[in-house]
């Protein structure tokens, strides 16, 4: 009796100790997506194949993550945050650690919290979009200040909601000071500039007929046109170093609280990997963060965006609350 | 005690009717009381600042238009349907409700998306040779989108009081010489009255709560004002004070309900069984505009959607989308069921205070319900979500709190059939039961719950579909690694991805549309 009492233990043991070690022997990271599933699921599952380290991922618009940590603390189960701007994360960038030097090494200069608290992991440039059947391409804006003109009357279309668009806003706060901002916000208010809710409606409304031109990101064109070679939108950049043509990065960044900072930087090294960067490029006509995908066939021309693109530190564009307590002056939000 | 159960109603309502009530009370108790902190949280002064603009009447009087004209619309379009669909031939044909149920099917956002992307210049019509025409957006926009997916619930709400009605009323006034469009003024119209209102209440506190129609026709809202406020600018102070003016503005409207109900007997006061109601014949020529009517209604609710989605997905067939739609429908289902079960379960006890216990106390925990859904989502989903991570930590970001908050918001949805049908269940049956020896409880079961069923499976149903379609909540307190179909479709109609948003959204449709069938086969048997 005794002996199979001992037997049973002998034998159960091992199993009852593997089962308790199986959560932790496959290694886990969660992650805050504020980048939409729909382009980012493939490259994590990628990740996912060549490490077996399993992400958890919980997708949301951008600030309401950052609220959501912010909320969350110490408590936060999350290790990664993964925001579509570099901007709100550097808003909350207490709650971040700073990532090792080696990974960060020959990125784009501007790419990178200068305490290292984020990383940018693709770039994506402010441009333009029209109808090329109702602007004639002699009649195309130089600058921000051009549209303010009468000839664009009611014509022109925005969306002050969209970080992104804050985050140029913040750029032009930057670069011409608060003063001129306001005053080209105002004088784009009082031009007739139509309010949409995202970049994919300003869009649908140029191709409808409803506006003729609006400040978009460079890559929902390409993947219209990807759909539908004959959609009847095109695009262009300002004139050169206009803050138009702002250049801002979908950035990621490691918890302070994380448990498994290991595995999480391991995640960060792969989004910069070319294989990755190769898939920003490729999948998301997004522009890569590192030179070594220069080489790959894209419908973005890389060159182009290093002469049009404003000079501009990407790590001073975190005064986000700054830029919104302008929009509420001007009455746009 | 034989003497005390011999009583018909004891003062107070005994414990197992009070206690989910106060269950929702507390609960949403909580949720307020954060929102209140939040709003106050830089004192009195900056609240008033912000809100005290010329924006915020404006929000105002954009929201009260949009549930005017709303209003009306809704009450054009249900109150002929359900008459059509409960006293005439029509009645014979039971597709005909299901097809006017289906629109509680789309969600808003789809609805709005569908409607812009008929039009303009570049338009599926246009691009069909259809010739082109300007889209509808703005007022008229969000007008007609919320309009056409949320009239089900005033329809539904009608048609089984026109279902229940008591027709020897109608006969005793006929017999006294009415014709029949006094009879329906004066005697059909004021039993309505309870239906019309619950099932206007909802919809109004849905043109409230809306973000995402309104989003996309770009007709500024309160509601619309919080969704900015919360997703873009990570104000939560300014958010949460227009969240709770939105609350304001609700509780005017629910306490208005309950004036304008006041208290009613519509249930048979005498003896013997209700008779079904005979059915109107309608000439033939009322027949061609009837066709017209449900063409008119049916084309523009359902096929115009319908249309759009399957253009996208014949246009560009999105290859190896589908592994996403399967799981996508597991997780929608996984969070819906046990919700609209929930909150079935919730709403039962919530009426039936509200209806037979109609003094103080009842009555108010009743209205807790119709507070949950004033409350806009997103609001209520963050607040929940902060209220569980300092309070309960271990539910935080569970499948469990999800179904709980979202059961808690749609309750009141549930609520609307439930009391109806309570309306026109007897007491009598419920104190015969008493009278015979059974506890209160066995009395209700016995006596007036078969009567509920009828109402059980419509509220079940509506709190299904809503759940369904729901965003915000299901966006931020999902579980880890939780994506839904509503969360898919939003998500890939964000970044433009029209074609593979589809099979999403038709799948919302179709599982959606086979619920609807099971319950509306079992209300018949019933």
């Amino acid at each position: 009796m005794k002996l199979t009492f001992l037997h049973f233990w002998v034998r159960a043991l091992p199993c009852l100790c593997g089962l308790l070690a199986l959560p932790l022997s496959a290694e886990q990271l969660f992650l805050y997506s504020g980048r939409s599933k729909a382009l980012v699921e493939p490259i994590i599952q990628a990740f996912e194949r060549e490490t077996g380290i399993r992400v958890h991922a919980r997708f949301g618009g951008t600030s309401q993550l950052a609220i959501a940590l912010q909320e969350e603390g110490r408590r936060s189960r999350a290790d990664l945050f993964w925001a579509q701007d570099a901007g709100v994360l550097g808003s909350v960038r207490t709650l971040f650690a700073s990532l090792p030097v080696e990974l960060t090494g020959d990125l784009v200069a501007d790419a990178v919290h200068t305490e290292r608290r984020w990383v940018g992991t693709s770039g994506r440039a402010r441009v333009f979009v029209y109808a090329p059947g109702r602007v004639a391409s002699g009649d195309l804006p130089e600058a921000l200040e051009d549209l303010a003109d009468s000839v664009w009357q009611e014509r022109v279309g925005w969306a002050p909601a969209n970080s992104s668009f804050q985050t140029f806003v913040t750029a032009l706060r930057h670069l011409e000071g608060e003063r001129a901002t306001k005053a080209w916000l105002a004088s784009m208010r009082a031009n007739g500039a139509q309010t949409y809710p995202n970049n994919s409606a300003l869009l649908q409304a140029v191709a409808a007929g409803e506006i003729d031109l609006a400040l978009t990101n460079h890559y929902y064109l390409y993947r219209a046109l990807e759909r539908n070679p004959d959609f009847p939108v095109a695009q262009a950049f300002f004139a050169e170093g206009s803050p138009g043509n702002l250049v801002n990065y979908a950035a990621v960044g490691v918890l302070e609280t994380s448990r498994n900072r290991a595995a999480a930087e391991r995640f960060v090294a792969f989004l910069l990997s070319p294989k990755a960067q190769g898939y920003f490029v490729e999948n998301v006509f997004e522009y890569p963060v590192r030179d070594v995908v220069e080489h790959l066939p894209s419908a973005i021309d890389q060159t182009e965006i290093h002469r049009v693109r404003p000079q501009v530190d990407s790590n001073a564009l975190d005064d986000l609350s700054g830029t919104i307590s302008l929009l509420r002056e001007v009455g746009l939000l | 005690m034989p003497n005390q159960s011999w009583k018909p109603h004891t003062a107070h309502p005994p414990w197992y009717f009070v206690l989910p009530a106060v269950f929702v009370s507390c609960s949403l108790g909580f949720v307020f009381i954060y929102l209140g902190f939040r709003a106050f949280s830089d004192g009195p002064a900056a609240l008033w600042e912000l809100l005290w603009r010329e924006r915020t009447a404006v929000l105002l009087w954009n929201t009260l238009r949009l549930a005017f004209g709303v209003m009306v619309l809704t009450t054009l379009i249900s109150f002929p349907l359900a008459w059509l669909t409960a006293r005439t031939g029509l009645a014979r044909y039971r597709v005909v409700s299901l097809l006017a149920i289906l629109p509680l099917a789309i969600p808003g956002y789809i609805m709005a998306w569908a409607l812009l992307s008929l039009g303009g210049d570049y338009g599926i019509i246009q691009r069909l040779g259809g010739g082109s025409f300007p889209r509808i957006t703005g007022y008229w926009g969000a007008l007609l989108a919320i309009s056409l997916y949320a009239f089900p619930y005033l329809y539904l709400n009608l048609r089984s009081a026109f279902l229940g009605m008591d027709p020897a009323q109608e006969d005793a006034a006929r017999s006294l010489g009415r014709g029949p469009i006094s009879v329906f003024f004066t005697v059909v119209l004021p039993q309505c009255r309870p239906a019309y209102l619950a099932g206007t209440l909802i919809i109004l506190l849905y043109v409230l709560g809306d973000f995402g129609s309104v989003t996309l026709m770009r007709y500024e809202t309160f509601s619309q004002a919080v969704f900015v406020q919360y997703s873009s600018l990570m104000d939560r102070q300014t958010a949460s004070g227009l969240a709770l003016l939105l609350m304001v503005i609700a509780g005017g409207l629910i306490l208005l309900e309950v004036r304008l109900l006041g208290r009613m007997t519509l249930h048979k006061v005498g003896t013997g069984t209700v008779k079904a109601a005979g059915y109107y014949s309608l000439r033939p020529w009322w027949w061609v505009l009837v066709g017209l009517f449900l063409i008119l209604v049916f084309g523009s609710a359902l096929v115009a959607p319908l249309f759009a989605i399957s253009f996208w997905l014949i246009e560009f067939p999105p290859a190896g989308e589908m592994p996403q739609v399967w799981r996508g429908l597991k997780d929608s289902f996984s969070v819906a069921v046990p919700s609209a079960f929930l909150a079935g379960a919730l709403a039962l006890p919530l009426a039936y205070l509200g209806v037979r216990y109609p003094y103080g106390r009842g009555r108010a925990l009743e209205r807790a319900a119709y507070f949950g859904y004033a409350m806009p989502p997103l609001a209520l989903a963050l607040a929940a979500a902060a209220v569980s991570l300092y309070l309960l930590p271990f539910l935080y970001q569970t499948l469990f709190l999800l179904i709980v908050v979202c059961s808690l918001h749609f309750l009141a949805e549930g609520m609307g059939p439930i009391r109806t049908t309570l309306y026109q269940a007897s007491p009598r049956l419920e104190e015969a039961a008493r009278s015979l020896g059974c506890n209160p409880l066995t009395a209700f079961f016995r006596g007036t719950f078969p009567l509920l069923l009828k109402g059980m499976a419509a509220g079940i149903a509506f709190v299904f579909l809503s759940v369904m379609k729901e965003l915000p909540i299901t966006y931020i307190l999902s579980p880890w690694g939780f994506h839904p179909l509503a969360v898919n479709i939003w998500d890939l109609t964000n970044e433009g991805m029209y074609a593979e948003a589809a099979p999403h959204a038709l799948a919302l449709l179709v599982f959606s549309l086979i619920f609807i069938g099971f319950l509306m086969l079992r209300e018949k048997r019933i």
